[in-house]
């Protein structure tokens, strides 16, 4: 409680006078998970959606596999992925260990079975509701994946966000096959980890006063983008009444 | 594609649908002629929905067989009709689209057909925001740019408040008879289409139907012309039916 008060102080002078050495740590963070959850979610999308609309023999296990990937513990992922970049594994001769693409690398593998499960969820529903009218229409089922993916787009923005919020939070991953090198492979997650081993409570306290405020932002942007789409939706219905009324007399 | 009257466009020959231990429908013997307009009518449950979709393509046949007696384009309405969080006119232009016409023709012609129900003016309109009724005449405007020669309907009225519901059946009495109604925003002069729907609304039945069908778990009690059905005689069932949503 003696050092707490203290730490704090000292941790928004960190963040309010931008510190170089937390913010570039900041920075990559942002850099990795970003990067991580945009080619996550290019592939995730696809799949999700596709599986959203398929019926093939085995679909049931492929969902089951898909759910449980999601519970996927991020140090087994970075178990998973070290072995494979280590030297003697398969994907060995990239010479990726400990750097970026390492890290990026095991936070995408981390967040594919999370935007490939919500995606398809979220597709299936809209395919059970209004698949049929889709089809009477004449769309095949891979067309029927992309209408009703691009139809619900605004929960899809969702599924990004808490893919960037596993991300941007996980620390086991990024901890084995980063190595948390200093000035390299060292992001927020694995700072403060380090930093509050070390008993540094300001830096470790800043860093996660900057990650809570990211992953308030972007969870509050999600509010506001659905409160905008609800009130756009409302004031151009308004309209239509108008103009219809209008048309009528 | 002109279409002689009288030529059967679809015959079902002793079809069933069975949903696991469910027999949706059983039996049925059913014959869809050029410019009839079949009602199909029956408590929730009796297989009208089903039947529409197996006319349809949508659904399977457990047994029996679906014939398609002479080769015509169709198209089916819903009853909660379903528009993507798009314009109305690229809701329309979409089901073009779908059927193999080019986007820019698809839109262009999108928009006659947003003309024909009355609702050009919301071309640009998210089809999402629109209320029930206007809906519904977007979805309208989607088949009738079809230009399908059958049009299946699975209660397109039941979902709207009674202003809605007059308008929508206005259309569909135009685009199925277009010579007999004269008024509304649809312009006269196209050829009719042939139309099978369902409906709880015995009135509605009246005012569309040529033929109506009545439908029990699944089987087909009584198929008559709609005069014949609603002043002679019918099976019990049918009776107390009628007498039932009649009071």
């Amino acid at each position: 409680m003696n050092t707490l008060y203290p730490s704090f102080l000292t941790a928004l002078d960190l963040v309010a006078g931008l510190d170089p050495a937390l913010w570039s740590i900041v920075r990559r963070s942002l850099a990795v998970s970003a990067t991580a959850c945009a080619l996550s979610f290019g592939a995730g999308l696809a799949l999700g959606a596709w599986l959203g609309v398929a019926r093939f023999r085995g679909r049931g296990v492929v969902l089951v596999l898909l759910n449980t990937l999601l519970a996927l513990p991020s140090v087994v992922v970075g178990l998973l992925v070290y072995l494979l970049l280590s030297r003697s594994g398969p994907l060995g001769w990239l010479g990726w260990l400990f750097s970026f693409q390492a890290m990026v690398l095991a936070q995408a593998v981390l967040v594919l079975p999370v935007v490939t499960a919500l995606t398809r969820q979220t597709v299936e529903d809209a395919e059970r509701a209004y698949g049929e009218q889709l089809q009477s229409l004449g769309a095949g089922r891979l067309l029927r994946s992309l209408l009703l993916a691009w139809d619900t787009r605004l929960a899809l923005f969702t599924v990004l966000v808490a893919a960037f919020g596993r991300a941007i939070s996980e620390v086991g991953a990024v901890m084995i096959v980063g190595g948390n090198v200093d000035g390299f492979t060292r992001v927020m997650t694995t700072a403060i980890a380090l930093e509050t081993s070390k008993g540094d409570l300001p830096l470790a306290l800043a860093l996660g006063m900057v990650l809570l405020a990211v992953v308030l932002a972007l969870h509050g942007s999600v509010a506001l983008l659905q409160r905008w789409a609800v009130r756009r939706d409302a004031a151009a219905g308004a309209a239509a009444l108008t103009l219809a009324t209008g048309a009528a007399a | 594609m002109a279409l002689a009257a009288g030529a059967p466009l679809l015959a079902l020959t002793g079809a069933g649908v069975r949903f696991g231990r469910l027999q949706a429908l059983a039996g049925v013997d059913l014959q869809v002629h050029a410019g009839e307009r079949i009602a199909l009518i029956g408590a929730n449950g009796s297989g009208k929905s089903t039947l529409l979709r197996v006319l349809h393509g949508l659904q399977p046949l457990s047994a029996g067989k679906l014939a398609c007696a002479a080769p015509h384009r169709q198209a089916m309405l819903f009853q909660r009709p379903y528009l993507l969080r798009a314009s109305t006119q690229t809701n329309v232009a979409l089901g073009l689209w779908l059927r193999g016409h080019a986007w820019r023709e698809a839109r262009a012609r999108a928009l006659t057909a947003l003309a024909r129900v009355g609702l050009e003016a919301l071309a640009h309109q998210n089809g999402r925001t629109l209320s029930g009724g206007q809906q519904q005449r977007v979805a309208l405007a989607r088949v009738w740019a079809l230009q399908a020669q059958l049009l299946l309907l699975d209660e397109p009225t039941s979902s709207l408040d009674p202003h809605a519901k007059r308008e929508v059946e206005a259309l569909i009495a135009q685009l199925a008879d277009p010579g007999a109604v004269q008024t509304g925003s649809v312009q006269p002069g196209t050829a009719p289409v042939t139309t099978v729907f369902s409906s709880h609304n015995l009135g509605q039945v009246k005012r569309l139907a040529t033929r109506v069908l009545y439908l029990e778990q699944g089987r087909v009690l009584a198929d008559l012309p709609m005069h014949e059905f609603f002043n002679g005689p019918l099976p019990q069932a049918a009776r107390l039916f009628v007498k039932g949503e009649t009071l």
